[in-house]
């Protein structure tokens, strides 16, 4: 949050829970934190998964006509029926993990450490919670909870907000 | 010669970014830092870090795909 040393900060609403989805509020709010500004996450709906002490990430290629996986030299897409087919996304989300590991792309957990490392504040939705029966037993230590008030109050002090 | 050497080569974004930062954090004040880096957005990303944070950008080259970032720690 803002305060008088004049340090900048920034406050993203977390609302999806995918492996590609989950990238960007973390590599954001690392660099934020890296870069000196005081960072909140506030993680609602999917966006709560990313919390879960072993959250299991998975993607689909299901009505994602923009995800075309490099192959052979071609971006390959993949029609919606493949989706439906047992192993597929579990398939691509391999694909996709591999394709990362040897891009030197972080792993998801390994940002989300290093967000908590460089004191990035995570709020888990209350209400999310509730709706889909998770106690803080199954989150991660280090975050705290709150509502949609406590994320407003964060984001009228917040020099950047956004909306994931 | 800096006063340490970070090798982030291979890493992607935001990992040099990360490491560098953690890396001058653990250093006095003045001294400077030495990052190897091979991803190409490293050039405009240390740059914007470098602004942001007040430590100085002290020296930058390129060698083959290897791009080389000299920071100094701000006081």
């Amino acid at each position: 949050m803002a305060d008088d040393s004049g340090t900048k900060s920034m406050s993203i609403i977390v609302t999806k829970g995918t492996l590609d989805w989950a990238y960007p509020p973390m590599i954001l709010s690392t660099t934020a934190a890296a870069m000196g500004l005081n960072v909140t996450l506030f993680f609602t709906f999917y966006g709560l998964t990313l919390l879960l002490k072993d959250p299991k990430l998975r993607m689909s290629p299901l009505g994602n006509p923009a995800m075309k996986m490099p192959m052979m030299g071609a971006h390959m897409g993949m029609p919606n029926v493949m989706s439906m087919i047992p192993g597929v996304d579990a398939g691509a989300t391999a694909m996709m993990r591999d394709m990362m590991k040897k891009k030197g792309v972080a792993t998801f957990e390994e940002l989300r450490s290093l967000a908590l490392e460089s004191d990035v504040r995570m709020i888990a939705c209350q209400m999310t919670m509730d709706l889909f029966e998770y106690t803080m037993d199954d989150m991660i230590p280090g975050i705290e909870l709150g509502g949609a008030a406590t994320y407003i109050e964060v984001a009228t002090q917040s020099d950047i907000n956004l909306f994931i | 010669m800096a006063d340490q050497t970070l090798d982030a080569k291979g890493l992607n974004c935001p990992l040099p970014i990360l490491k560098a930062k953690k890396a001058l954090t653990a250093l006095p004040a003045g001294a400077t830092l030495e990052v190897l880096a091979t991803d190409p957005g490293a050039v405009k990303d240390f740059a914007a870090f470098s602004r942001t944070t007040g430590h100085e950008l002290v020296e930058q080259s390129v060698e083959g795909n290897v791009y080389r970032f000299v920071l100094k720690r701000k006081a």
